[in-house]
């Protein structure tokens, strides 16, 4: 199919360009300088203290998908400038930029593959794409992958990597937490599971909207999340803040996520999760209507 | 009153105290009003249209912030009939920044959540700027599934600069508390409507936004960011506030243009603030227009509206679709 061929030849691209090219790099959590054919082994980890390297969308549909399961959709969306925003630069030159720079149209590739041989609907934001910016492309794509998760009853995975809300399209993008949130609600009235995976960094607009909303949220370790970013926080209270805070560790301690995962197991665990929740073939409604007559 | 006065309002200031002088003199001394106290008037009027025929953005944000708006319990003062405030999120505290409760409006029976900000320096701490923490979010939803459960129509008042951004609402699930409301609010079945009467910022004001219909008064801001932020973040400085106002296109003009809210509320020439009680006679000649044709509406139809409004929201280009996106 022709998809295959154009999905395959845009992820490699990007994975490639994600981390800065070099023999040695230094972790920004522990300052440590680490080999970077063993960091690529080892998923991008580091063996010191733990940081998980921010890593692109196509690395972690390597990662996590079954080899070659992956069948991306939309990928054609574009953005527009609705606002004809302009700051110190045009928002459609900008926009050229992330797209050079990534090969994809916007920060999010949707799609479909398996986990272990389990049918899902994949999601994952592209950080290096404008900071993995929430705007209507992103809304959009992620309402057509509740959809389709709604059509084939096939879970919703959705992997989070966001600084917060597009800018560049003003009201358009906050609108976009409702938008999502629609489409999240009515994957949970049918009972089809949506997983929700946060990375380093989660904040705003995506923190307080999808990324939060999963029947499970499952955090890599020492990822930052939270609403407001750190230097906000920081800027409004006038005080340092407390070491750890923000990180997956604090939300843990906190109860907003339900457990850290490293990413070495990351696609095990989901494997084993999902099997707790098997999708129905035919309409849970049908089902479970007669389900609960029988046992009556 | 506490004198404060917007730069361009100033003149406008000035010159209504001198005709005010003016007039006492010629009530004292039993004098008619002459020709110069009308010229003077003449001239006011015409600086009052002039200043506020031509708001400019920025101009907007500053009269949406000013100190002497009139706030949510204004309102509530003004225009129901009557409010029992409900306390708490029955979790862990009362969030001040936000009222709630039971109200009559116009006759109606509804629930009424609103955000609060603070005219003195007491009670802008109590009520935290109007900036709410996660208990604050948590005490609106569960008022909104009250409404819900008596099928009681839902009123917001929006005014808030965000959703406050400190060690404790971290804590305590900012984030969590406020995809939770927007998520509820997509679902809950009763009608609902949301007036933004000064600041509506970002995610902090869709938290209890996200409803059927939409009312913003005219000289409200609704942001996905602060002008300020804004500015911070794309330009490296503050000062570019202004500019960031431009480019966001904050204003109730801009917002009906871009179909994000329904009705823009007059608002008495000069600001709500002129004329607190002409703005509130204002904000009660629209919200019951809305509730009126609203709690018309068979509530699965207004459920599916809903969720077609937001869905609809977005601006893209889809080369895939027939019509293009």
């Amino acid at each position: 199919m022709a998809w295959f061929k154009k999905s395959e030849r845009g992820l490699k691209t990007p994975a490639k360009r994600a981390v800065p090219d070099g023999l040695w790099m230094r972790c920004e959590f522990c300052q440590e300088i680490l080999y970077r054919k063993e960091l690529e082994r080892d998923f991008w980890i580091c063996d010191r203290c733990g940081f998980h390297f921010r890593i692109s969308s196509a690395e972690y549909v390597r990662i996590l998908l079954d080899e070659g399961s992956f069948s991306e959709i939309d990928e054609d969306l574009e953005p527009l400038d609705p606002l004809r925003f302009k700051d110190s630069k045009r928002y459609p030159d900008r926009l050229k930029k992330y797209q050079e720079q990534t090969g994809l149209k916007e920060a999010i590739r949707t799609g479909t593959g398996t986990v272990e041989r389990i049918p899902i609907v994949f999601a994952v934001l592209e950080f290096s794409f404008g900071g993995g910016s929430l705007g209507s492309v992103m809304g959009e794509k992620i309402v057509r992958a509740a959809d389709l998760s709604l059509a084939t009853r096939r879970p919703l995975v959705i992997l989070s990597c966001s600084g917060g809300a597009r800018m560049q399209e003003g009201i358009l993008s906050l609108m976009q937490l409702a938008k999502t949130s629609v489409a999240i609600g009515k994957l949970a009235e049918q009972a089809i599971p949506f997983l929700s995976i946060v990375t380093h960094p989660t904040t705003g607009g995506v923190s307080a909207s999808f990324a939060m909303q999963g029947d499970l949220i499952l955090a890599e370790p020492r990822a930052l999340i939270g609403f407001a970013g750190p230097r906000v926080i920081q800027q409004t209270i006038g005080q340092d803040l407390p070491e750890g805070f923000q990180r997956s560790e604090f939300l843990l301690d906190h109860g907003m996520v339900d457990l850290i995962v490293s990413r070495r197991d990351l696609k095990s665990l989901l494997a084993r999760v999902l099997r707790y929740f098997p999708y129905p073939e035919s309409p849970r409604r049908e089902e479970g209507a007669a389900g609960e007559t029988e046992r009556r | 009153m506490p004198e404060v006065a917007l730069d361009f309002e100033k003149p406008i200031i000035e010159l209504e105290k001198r005709i005010a002088e003016l007039r006492q003199i010629a009530e004292q001394e039993g004098l008619e009003a002459g020709d110069e106290l009308r010229e003077l008037e003449k001239k006011a009027d015409h600086l009052r249209k002039e200043v506020f025929s031509r708001l400019t953005r920025w101009q907007r944000v500053q009269l949406a912030r000013h100190p002497l708006r009139p706030y949510t319990l204004d309102y509530i003062d003004r225009i129901m009939q009557e409010f029992i405030e409900l306390h708490g999120d029955r979790l862990f505290a009362d969030d001040g920044a936000v009222v709630g409760g039971l109200a009559t409006f116009e006759g109606m029976k509804i629930v009424l959540i609103g955000q609060q900000k603070g005219r003195e320096t007491k009670e802008k701490l109590a009520r935290n700027f109007g900036m709410m923490h996660p208990e604050g979010y948590r005490k609106a939803l569960r008022l909104m599934r009250l409404a819900e459960k008596f099928r009681l129509p839902v009123v917001t008042f929006i005014d808030t600069p965000g959703a406050y951004p400190g060690i404790q609402a971290e804590e305590r699930g900012q984030a969590n508390a406020i995809a939770d409301n927007i998520l509820a609010m997509t679902r809950i079945r009763t009608p609902m409507i949301a007036v933004i009467i000064g600041e509506g910022g970002s995610g902090g004001a869709l938290a209890i936004a996200v409803t059927d219909r939409v009312l913003m008064m005219e000289n409200a801001i609704y942001s996905v960011i602060s002008p300020e932020g804004c500015a911070a973040i794309l330009w490296a400085d503050r000062a570019m506030a202004e500019q960031a106002a431009e480019s966001l296109r904050i204003t109730a003009p801009d917002l009906q243009e871009l179909a994000i809210i329904d009705v823009v509320i007059p608002e008495p020439l000069g600001g709500a603030h002129r004329d607190p009680g002409a703005a509130a006679e204002s904000v009660r000649t629209a919200l019951r227009a809305a509730l009126e044709e609203l709690t018309r509406i068979p509530i699965d139809r207004v459920l599916d509206e809903r969720a077609s409004k937001y869905l609809r929201m977005g601006v893209f280009h889809d080369p895939g679709a027939v019509s293009g996106g």
